[in-house]
C-alpha cells in the first residue's frame, strides 16, 4: 500500500490522552471513597511519628539517662511519676500514638505479604484484637494507678513512694 | 537509583534497590521490633496494679546484664527508626526532599552512631554505678 495518509503522522486526533478526562469507575483499580481512609492513614503516620520522636524520647531520656538510670526503676519511681498530671497525660498520648501508629504499619505489612484473602483476615482479626486490648489495659493502668497502697491494719506498704507519708493517716 | 536483574530462573525481576532499599528494610524490620516490644512492655507496666512485688520483680529483670545490653539495642532499633522516619517525611514534604534523600540517609546514620554512641556510655555507667553483681 503506497498510499500516503496525512493523517497517520500526526499525533491522533479525536483520542484523549491517557486519562486526560474522568475514568469510567469500572477502569478504577480501587473504589474512589476508600481512598480517603488511606490518605488520612498515610498522614496520620507521619503526624504521629514526629509527635512520637519527642514523646519516647524524653520517655528514654528521663527514665534511663538521668538520676541512677535503669536501677531507679521501680513501683516508687513510677508511683512518683503517675502523682503528676503531666507524666499521666504524656504516657497516654505516648500509648495511643505508638499503638495506632504501629498497629497501621503492621496492617500495611500484612498486607504486602499475606497473599491469600482468609490469611490477611485472620492475620489483621488478631492484629486489631491485640491492639485494642493493649491501648484499654494502658489506659486503665494510667487512670486506676494506686500510689499509697496500704494494709489491712492501714499501715503504708514498704514500697510506697516517700511522699505518701504525708498524704495519708 | 533502581536496577533490576533477572532473576537466576529466569521469570521475573529482581529488585535491586540499593540504600532506598536498604534502609526501607530496615525501617520495616525496626518497626515490627518496636511493636512486638510496646505490647510487652504495656503488660510489664500493667503489673503495678498487681502489686508493688510483681512489678518490682519483673522490672528487676531489666537491671540484667544481658537485658542492658538488649536495651541498648532496642534504643538503637527506635533511633533508627525515628531519624530514618523524619528523613521520610521530609522527602515527602519538603521541595528538595527527593533530592537529597540519599544525603539525608548519611545524615541519619552518623546522627545515629553519635546518638548510640552516648547513650551507651551513659546507659553502662548508671549500670555499672548501681549493679550489685549476679
Ligand atoms: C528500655 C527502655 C524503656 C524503659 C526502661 C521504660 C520504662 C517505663 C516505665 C518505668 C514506665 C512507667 C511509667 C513511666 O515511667 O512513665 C513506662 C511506661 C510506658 N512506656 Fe516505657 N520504657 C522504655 C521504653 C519505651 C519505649 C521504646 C516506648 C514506646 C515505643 C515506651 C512506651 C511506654 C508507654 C506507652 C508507657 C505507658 C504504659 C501504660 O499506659 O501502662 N517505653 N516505661
Ligand atoms: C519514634 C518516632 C517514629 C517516627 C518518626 C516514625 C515514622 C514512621 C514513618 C514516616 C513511617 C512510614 C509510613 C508510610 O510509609 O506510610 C513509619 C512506619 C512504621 N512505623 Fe514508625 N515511627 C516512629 C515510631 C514508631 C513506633 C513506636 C512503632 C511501633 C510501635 C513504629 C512502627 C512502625 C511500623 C510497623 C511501620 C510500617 C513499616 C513499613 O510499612 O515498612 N513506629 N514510621
Amino acid at each position: 500500500m503506497t498510499t500516503t495518509n496525512s493523517d497517520a503522522v500526526l499525533p491522533a486526533q479525536g483520542i484523549e490522552a491517557p486519562r486526560s478526562g474522568r475514568i469510567d469507575p469500572k477502569y478504577l483499580r480501587s473504589n474512589p471513597s476508600a481512598g480517603s481512609f488511606e490518605m488520612v492513614a498515610w498522614v496520620f503516620m507521619r503526624v504521629s511519628g514526629a509527635a512520637l520522636v519527642v514523646l519516647i524520647f524524653v520517655h528514654l531520656w528521663v527514665n534511663l539517662m538521668v538520676g541512677d538510670g535503669i536501677h531507679q526503676i521501680d513501683f516508687a519511681f513510677v508511683a512518683g511519676k503517675w502523682s503528676n498530671p503531666v507524666w499521666q497525660f504524656w504516657d497516654l498520648t505516648m500509648l495511643w500514638l505508638a499503638m495506632l501508629h504501629g498497629t497501621n504499619g503492621m496492617r500495611t505489612i500484612i498486607n504486602d505479604y499475606a497473599e491469600k484473602d482468609s490469611t490477611r483476615l485472620w492475620l489483621k482479626s488478631i492484629l486489631y484484637l491485640a491492639a485494642t486490648v493493649i491501648i484499654i489495659l494502658g489506659t486503665m493502668v494510667i487512670f486506676t494507678f494506686e500510689a499509697c497502697l496500704v494494709n489491712e491494719a492501714g499501715e503504708l506498704l514498704e514500697y510506697a513512694p516517700a511522699f505518701c507519708e504525708n498524704v495519708t493517716q | 537509583m533502581t536496577q533490576t536483574k533477572t532473576s537466576p530462573g529466569g521469570r521475573g525481576t529482581l529488585y535491586k534497590g540499593r540504600e532506598g532499599m536498604w534502609s526501607w528494610v530496615g525501617h520495616r524490620i525496626t518497626g515490627v521490633g518496636i511493636f512486638f516490644f510496646l505490647l510487652v512492655h504495656v503488660l510489664d507496666t500493667s503489673l503495678v496494679r498487681v502489686s508493688p512485688e510483681a512489678y518490682n520483680a519483673v522490672i528487676g529483670a531489666y537491671k540484667h546484664p544481658i537485658m542492658v545490653l538488649g536495651e541498648i539495642g532496642l534504643v538503637g532499633a527506635i533511633v533508627f527508626h525515628a531519624f530514618n522516619g523524619l528523613r521520610i517525611i521530609l522527602v515527602d514534604f519538603w521541595k528538595q526532599g527527593t533530592r537529597y534523600h540519599r544525603q539525608m540517609l548519611w545524615a541519619v546514620l552518623v546522627l545515629w552512631f553519635v546518638t548510640m554512641v552516648g547513650f551507651s556510655v551513659r546507659h553502662l555507667m548508671t549500670f555499672f554505678e548501681g549493679w550489685e553483681g549476679f
